[in-house]
């Protein structure tokens, strides 16, 4: 049995001796193993990280912590105790003063900044409800593979955010007129003495579009620490390395932004699906951005038996990427044909929707389930996987198989 | 209408700021504990190495947790770690940390 996760053995007993539909509710996994090419999937569930409940445990420090899949059947908000963490250095600001923490806005504004949260939340809110995705989720698939957080499918969530509007921001500091980039740098820090400190940055109309956002709340609770507390850049429809945690400093630069994780990390092929060869050469690579659709199977694993004869209900999550979801499809029939299905509440363009769809009696034997997502832009996920060197942006067609019997 | 959102506001205010301000309250200064590392090195040639060499900037697991990978593959990744990352890695322990990488982790 194998994960989309991944069966534990808390979880296998539970299919025993409860039946397959209580069989996802299981929050306290001993481990998961990920079905990814070559192996290596092995994984455990801590509950050793503050403010976090179950996770997958990727990496103790600096954290990487994955969602277990089976969250995402629970509903389209994932809890902030269940939301993935990722850190790129292991000097994270573990104890935040927030009478004294400050926001620094400085470069080619007319007034530089420096904002208490008192005073940032003083300014007029807004709320949006984004999915938050780490670039390479899913890398772990990724053939040939390739090194980096080996994720499997849980390194996303969706949340609702509350914060104050980054352009609200912007012009309270007066942007220049010549200003190019707005760069965004956390508290967290490097631990050798000249490595590269995290900071990525944004062109500065994209910046000021009213939807990027420096939230203060998650789900309507403070951000857990792992999660960027008190503070956090939201970015809705692109990746997560732009969401940029525990904010405590906005440079507004007059020209392009030369700094390692803009120009060397996060960069993918200047091509459709962010798709080259292994081992292509003379490739344009250009930073990662927006994100593509994807959808998902939550109510079934890979190796689950379903009843034969019987209608079967199938179920799941989508999001467009950088646009709403326009359907939601499965096919049973190696994507010959296509079934639309049923989608739940629109919580806005970034979020996640729940789609429904019951499937007529299968026979007895095999079924394979494939399910695309197509996006309000008309973008529609691919039949085969990308691929480059960093692992970044699977967005390939997921398929769970199952037997009836 | 104005009565009801004051009251529901006043009521909120416990949770969410004071009612009077309007604005959501800063929420309470926090200080958190992480894990250690839990996991160790498997035994091998050159594993004192990868303990001097590795492990100040990232635990044992996220090495574990590396797919199998050729031995160019390694020493491209230390090399990565070394210019991209600063990683102060002695010269002189690289090749026994391609060595034991590609002994633990090496494609066969």
């Amino acid at each position: 049995m194998v994960e989309n996760g991944a069966v534990s053995r808390r979880r296998m007993l539970t299919l025993a001796g409860a039946g397959a539909t209580a069989a996802f509710t299981s929050a306290h996994a001993a481990g998961v193993n990920f079905p990814f090419p070559g192996g290596e999937g092995e994984r455990t569930i801590t509950t050793a990280f503050p403010q976090k409940g179950p996770m997958i445990l990727q990496r103790t420090r600096p954290p990487l912590l994955e969602t277990p899949f089976d969250v995402f059947d629970q509903g389209v908000f994932t809890p902030n105790n269940r939301f993935f963490v990722r850190w790129h250095w292991a000097v994270i600001p573990t104890s935040v003063d927030t009478a004294t923490y400050r926001l620094n806005v400085h470069g080619a504004v007319k007034t530089p900044l420096s904002l208490s949260l008192k005073e940032l939340m003083s300014m007029p809110q807004t709320e949006i409800v984004a999915v938050n995705q780490c670039s390479g989720n899913s890398r772990g698939f990724f053939q040939p593979r390739v090194p980096g957080g080996e994720w499997g499918n849980g390194a996303m969530g969706n949340a609702r955010w509350t914060g104050v509007r980054l352009k609200d921001v912007l012009d309270r500091a007066g942007v220049a007129a010549d200003a190019k980039v707005v760069r965004f740098m956390g508290a967290d820090k490097a631990v050798v003495p000249n490595g590269p400190r995290l900071m990525k940055s944004l062109a500065v109309d994209h910046a000021r579009d009213g939807e990027v956002m420096i939230a203060w709340a998650m789900n309507g609770e403070p951000l857990p620490l792992l999660n960027g507390f008190p503070i956090r850049v939201v970015v809705p429809g692109w990746y997560a390395t732009y969401w940029v945690k525990a904010l405590i400093d906005i440079e507004v630069l007059s020209g392009a932004d030369e700094n390692f994780w803009m120009k060397t990390a996060y960069t993918i092929p200047d091509t459709p699906g962010a798709n080259m060869r292994p081992g292509q050469t003379g490739v344009k690579m250009v930073p990662i951005n927006h994100m593509v659709p994807r959808s998902f199977v939550t109510n079934l694993r890979d190796g689950e038996k379903v009843k034969a004869g019987a209608p079967l209900a199938v179920r799941g999550i989508a999001f467009g990427g950088d646009s709403g979801v326009a359907k939601v499809e499965v096919s049973t029939d190696g994507g010959k044909t296509w079934s639309a299905t049923k989608l739940g509440a629109d919580e806005g363009t970034y979020s996640f929707r729940r789609w429904d769809l019951s499937l007529p009696a299968p026979a007895a034997g095999p079924l394979t389930i494939a399910v695309r997502c197509t996006n309000t832009k008309g973008l529609v996920q691919p039949p085969v996987p990308n691929w480059n060197p960093a692992g970044f942006m699977r967005n390939v067609i997921e398929t769970t198989k199952v037997t009836a019997s | 209408m104005s009565i009801r959102i004051g009251y529901l506001a006043a009521l909120m205010g416990v949770l969410a700021g004071p009612a009077w301000a309007g604005a959501p309250q800063v929420p309470a200064s926090l200080s958190v504990n992480l894990p250690p590392d839990s996991r160790t090195f498997p035994a091998g040639k050159g594993v004192q190495a990868m303990v001097r060499n590795c492990t100040a900037c990232h635990s044992v697991g996220m090495i574990l947790n590396q797919p199998r990978m050729p031995e160019a593959a390694w020493a491209a990744e230390v090399a990565k770690m070394q210019a991209a990352f600063k990683a102060p890695v002695q010269k002189a322990d690289v090749p026994a940390i391609v060595a034991y990488l590609t002994a633990i982790k090496g494609t066969k």
